[in-house]
């Protein structure tokens, strides 16, 4: 390796590497901007000269791991950084003004006119103690309108997010919205002003897939209508494909890799890049086929000196020229302008970077074995200001040793009510039975025997709120470990170290607290302790959801490790339909707490579906570019305490038959094939006549 | 919206038959003579017997609480065992003078608090604010009679602006009397500010950095209008609760303000009372302040609904 940075053939861009882009016409065009954050009295640096545009008319994402700078980035370039935020050098011009040193009148007019922004969590982004439609209307009184007209160009404006109902919407406070039309609500007040930017900071995490949908759809119908610009942050990276007509992905405070959507998906050229993609469970993977590829280490800390690439402590492809010179902006494609590039030393190599581990095993026969867990007729009610809602209804599900049962359907839908009801902590209706090894259990934990107790456990979303904050890993595992297995003494000190190997940490990790632990050694922690008494049983409530791809990736990697070691059963609820599949033997769709459609993964994902697995499966945004748009779910969920009657689905179902059936007769969940039950009225050949055109990706 | 205003009543009520359930085994559970206590030491047994037939304090307790309860639904507090008075007579002057004191402290603390802790927030870790919460916390920890003691040291004796006793002439206007009352009024301010300014401080920063406030400045909105329409009224709704629960204490609960400052207020009264174990007289005030506290909370608890629609809408379900 020569000193001579490049390979020689590759192109380098200048030091800027839009260089060809104009400045002053760009929506918004950010120059090696620099940011501080004050961590006590001292900067940090975070932005570590980050250099985009977005053209108007155009939509750019941003994406990384979560602490890569993407919001302050965003923030930056609207001048809403906080108290502690500096911009210490570059530039965000929007509309060719400096953004960063500009009076707060003159920013004041920028946002009036010329930018807007819609957030992450719609619920907190609205006032909940101002009514709707005076919210909304402000926008428009803002803007120099009447009050009168303010209120009619407020009701055009949710008209235009096609709220139904705009009238009564406006009467309403923020609180009695779904996530869904509060997202509405503040993109109708967002494009009050007919932004020439709009930037959309994570719009669609934290709503369903279905929802997602419905708010992307818009998005994009709006943007061919307005012409706005748009920044699309998001680590969703299947949305910023769907989305995004140019992608800049970000690590530590830097752009690594800029170029097309659909180039660097397809084409990645950096190795964060192609890290960030394997870790994706994508192509139907399952965990039998292949182990999910992670990115080693952490993030950078902020303020940590970067001289060289910012990469370089977990790159599999570093050499020592990458601890020696900053990385060269090396232009791709057929575009030597600048439009497509990779900061790094190596572009040639990044081909060459192997995935990790195949596996040889193919999936395990559906053996005829007795169910380990059993759920016969399992009803929950809630019974609420005098009305009955029914969270479960005549649930019939086996789970077998070994295998991972996945639960899908959006919010509301039963997913969490059910693993309670599995774990003892939400007693179910009398005459609902629970099985465990052909024993009927009690409903309550409490009056299940200890064995049973301990066969069954259950991993939670958040490992933060899950893990005693006062107890180190030692305290919390050895604790699981007498309570579990009833193993105290020198035998727990063993049996400590057997655990923390399996979940793979080390022993310096014991004596940590949580709160001195990343998120996915957090919940490492978490697995460990429901797997202290050698559960028969693991529910796995969104146990991903939290965290970042690459730390996922990792933790369905152990998940499916201890699988296989173990022998253990999963209950696997998420929302993530990638990683249902990655990780499910079976899959259960429930709505409304009934099941729609239960089945081996591979029959479920393949179809013919269920026409609500199909409207779940066509909503989720793909990285590797969707097909064109199947079908859509409109309106919302109808509630659980009037649920519509005949089908449950029928209200929002695409498929509906004409004879109207469907909204009379309920549909009995009957076997189609070979262990896959479905409740609907349409034949399975006519269902699979109609979805015959369309291949699914997940 | 009135199902809740009446549930809450019924429960106020509960709460007042519970407190009076408290004092009186509070006050019985000393093993201490009523007439014993009024006559002195010296005096003949016989008189003392004399004395507890005459007061009742010689039947079965539960006869007693029983008269007790008999007295509150007739409003017939029966006479001080001390002076001989009729307890609403007593409570009545000691009210008027305790609330007169209350009220000024509260005109004066509550919008100095809010615009404290406002301004503290808005300047949140520069100078004024911690010129504000600092004050703020000291005036709090120092107790009460020592602040009262220096102020009648310094506007009294050094600067002689202010009456060093809140004892105005007989038949003064509310005017003189809030003259009058200003000094000891000063001094519950030096106490309460702090707590007040904490909590709009805390509301208006946590407000401050809601996503709503950024709604409201992308915008385009001016500070002073984000304020205005969507940072105050979120801001305050913690400290309204706050107000409500100082109010009960204000009215019933200062002595040492009251004691230095000679306001012959229903702080005094009540401790005089317990002493002497003068069983109407302590019923009837606590319960007097036990009711000014719940009808506090409750016209709180009643804002905070209408400012904040969440709870209001829930309140109706």
């Amino acid at each position: 390796m020569t000193a001579a940075s490049s390979e020689p053939g590759l192109p380098v861009v200048a030091a800027d590497p839009l260089a060809g882009a104009d400045r002053a016409t760009a929506a918004l065009h950010v120059e090696n901007l620099e940011v501080d954050f004050l961590v006590r009295g001292i900067p940090r640096r975070v932005l570590r000269g980050v250099s985009f545009s977005v053209r108007p008319g155009e939509s750019f994402g941003l994406v990384g791991e979560s602490g890569c700078g993407k919001s302050t980035t965003a923030y930056s370039a609207l001048g809403l950084l906080p108290d502690n935020g500096r911009v210490a050098g570059g530039q965000a011009l929007i509309a060719g003004r400096d953004v960063t040193h500009m009076s707060a009148s003159d920013l004041r007019q920028v946002r009036l006119n010329d930018v807007s922004m819609v957030y992450q969590d719609p619920g907190a982004a609205l006032n909940p103690t101002l009514k709707i439609g005076m919210q909304v209307t402000e926008a428009f009184t803002m803007l120099g309108a009447a009050k009168a007209e303010a209120r009619d160009r407020a009701f055009e404006a949710l008209r235009r997010v096609r709220i139904s109902d705009p009238r009564g919407v406006m009467e309403r406070y923020p609180h009695q919205l779904s996530g869904g039309m509060q997202q509405r609500v503040v993109i109708a007040m967002a494009l009050a002003n007919d932004p020439k930017l709009l930037v959309l900071d994570e719009p669609t995490t934290g709503l369903d897939a279905t929802v997602e949908a419905e708010v992307l759809d818009l998005v994009e119908s709006l943007r061919e209508d307005t012409g706005a610009a748009v920044l699309l942050i998001a680590h969703n990276l299947g949305v910023i494909r769907r989305m995004c007509d140019r992608v800049g992905v970000m690590y530590a405070g830097k752009v690594v890799e800029q170029g097309p959507a659909a180039e660097v998906f397809d084409n990645p050229s950096h190795p964060y890049t192609v890290g960030l993609l394997r870790c994706l469970p994508r192509h139907g993977a399952r965990k039998n086929d292949r182990r999910l590829d992670t990115i080693p280490g952490f993030l950078p800390q902020i303020g940590e000196a970067l001289p060289t690439c910012v990469f370089v402590d977990r790159c599999p492809i570093a050499t020592d020229v990458c601890r020696t010179q900053a990385p060269p902006v090396v232009a791709l494609g057929t575009d030597t302008s600048g439009a497509r590039f990779a900061r790094c030393h190596h572009i040639d190599k990044v081909a060459q970077i192997e995935p990790t581990g195949l596996l040889s095993g193919a999936d395990a026969e559906a053996r005829e074995v007795e169910p380990i867990l059993r759920l016969e007729d399992v009803n929950v009610t809630f019974h609420q200001n005098r009305r009955s809602i029914h969270a479960l209804v005549d649930v019939n599900l086996d789970l077998r040793p070994g295998e991972t049962l996945g639960l899908v359907g959006e919010s509301g839908s039963g997913k969490t009510t059910l693993a309670k009801t599995i774990l003892g902590i939400q007693q179910p209706d009398t005459g609902s039975r629970v099985v465990l090894d052909g024993v009927p259990l009690e409903g309550s934990t409490r009056k299940r025997p200890q064995d049973a107790r301990r066969s069954i456990q259950i991993v939670f979303q958040n490992p933060d709120s899950a893990l005693n904050r006062a107890q180190s890993v030692r305290a919390i595992l050895s604790r699981a470990l007498a309570k579990l297995a009833g193993i105290t003494g020198k035998e727990a000190d063993t049996r400590l170290d057997v655990l923390i190997n399996h979940v793979r940490l080390t022993p310096r990790h014991l004596d940590l607290k949580p709160r001195q632990l990343s998120g996915g050694l957090k919940q490492r922690v978490a697995i460990g302790r429901a797997f202290a008494g050698d559960p028969r049983i693991v529910v796995c409530d969104e146990p991903t959801s939290a965290l970042d791809v690459s730390v996922q990736a990792a933790i369905l990697n152990l998940l499916a490790d201890l699988q296989r070691d173990e022998q253990s059963s999963y209950v696997f609820i998420s929302h993530d339909l990638g990683v249902v599949r990655y990780l499910s033997d079976r899959i259960a769709v429930l709505y409304l707490g009934r099941i729609m459609e239960v089945g081996p993964a591979a029959d479920v994902f393949a179809g013919p579906h269920h026409p609500y697995t199909e409207a779940l499966l066509s909503a989720v945004p793909s990285v590797d570019g969707a097909p064109e748009t199947r079908i859509r779910l409109d309106g919302e969920v109808p509630s659980a305490a009037s649920p519509p009657p005949g089908c449950v689905f029928h209200t929002r179902c695409p498929r509906r038959l004409e004879s109207g059936i469907c909204e009379t007769e309920v549909p009995p969940l009957v076997e189609v094939e070979p262990g896959h039950r479905m409740a609907c009225h349409i034949p399975l050949e006519e269902l699979r006549g109609l979805q015959a055109a369309e291949t699914v990706q997940a | 919206m009135v199902v809740y205003v009446l549930r809450r009543l019924a429960l106020a009520v509960v709460t007042l038959f519970l407190l009076t359930l408290i004092v009186f085994a509070i006050s019985n559970v000393l093993p201490q003579d009523v007439a014993r206590a009024i006559l002195g030491p010296f005096a003949p047994a016989e008189s003392v017997a004399q004395l507890n037939k005459q007061l009742g304090t010689d039947q079965p307790l539960l006869v007693q609480y029983w008269r007790l309860l008999k007295g509150i639904i007739t409003f017939d507090f029966g006479t001080s065992y001390q002076s001989g008075q009729p307890v609403t007579e007593l409570i009545g002057q000691t009210l008027s003078n305790s609330a007169k004191l209350a009220i000024l402290a509260l005109l004066l603390t509550v919008p100095l608090g809010v615009v404290g802790g406002i301004a503290a927030a808005l300047r949140k870790g520069r100078l004024a604010d911690r010129v504000i919460v600092t004050l703020g916390l000291a005036g709090s920890a120092i107790p009460e009679f020592v602040t009262s003691t220096f102020l009648i040291f310094v506007l009294g004796l050094k600067l002689n602006v202010l009456p060093v006793l809140a004892t105005w002439p007989e038949g003064s206007s509310i005017g003189t009397q809030a003259y009058y009352l200003l000094m000891p009024s000063l001094a519950l301010v030096l106490v309460y500010f702090g707590y007040i300014a904490r909590m709009a401080r805390a509301g208006t920063i946590s407000a401050l950095e809601a996503d709503y406030t950024r709604t409201a400045t992308m915008k385009g909105m001016t500070r002073a209008k984000v304020l205005r329409t969507h940072v105050l009224r979120n801001a305050l709704l913690p400290t309204i609760s706050v107000v409500a629960t100082q109010t009960g204490y204000l009215f019933g609960g200062l002595l040492a303000v009251e004691v230095i400052f000679n306001v012959n207020g229903l702080g005094r009264l009540l401790v005089t009372a317990a002493k002497a174990k003068d069983l109407p007289v302590l019923s009837a005030g606590v319960l007097v302040i036990g009711t000014i506290y719940m009808v506090a909370t409750l016209l709180a608890d009643l804002l905070i609904s209408y400012l904040n629609p969440r709870i209001r809408l829930a309140a109706n379900a």
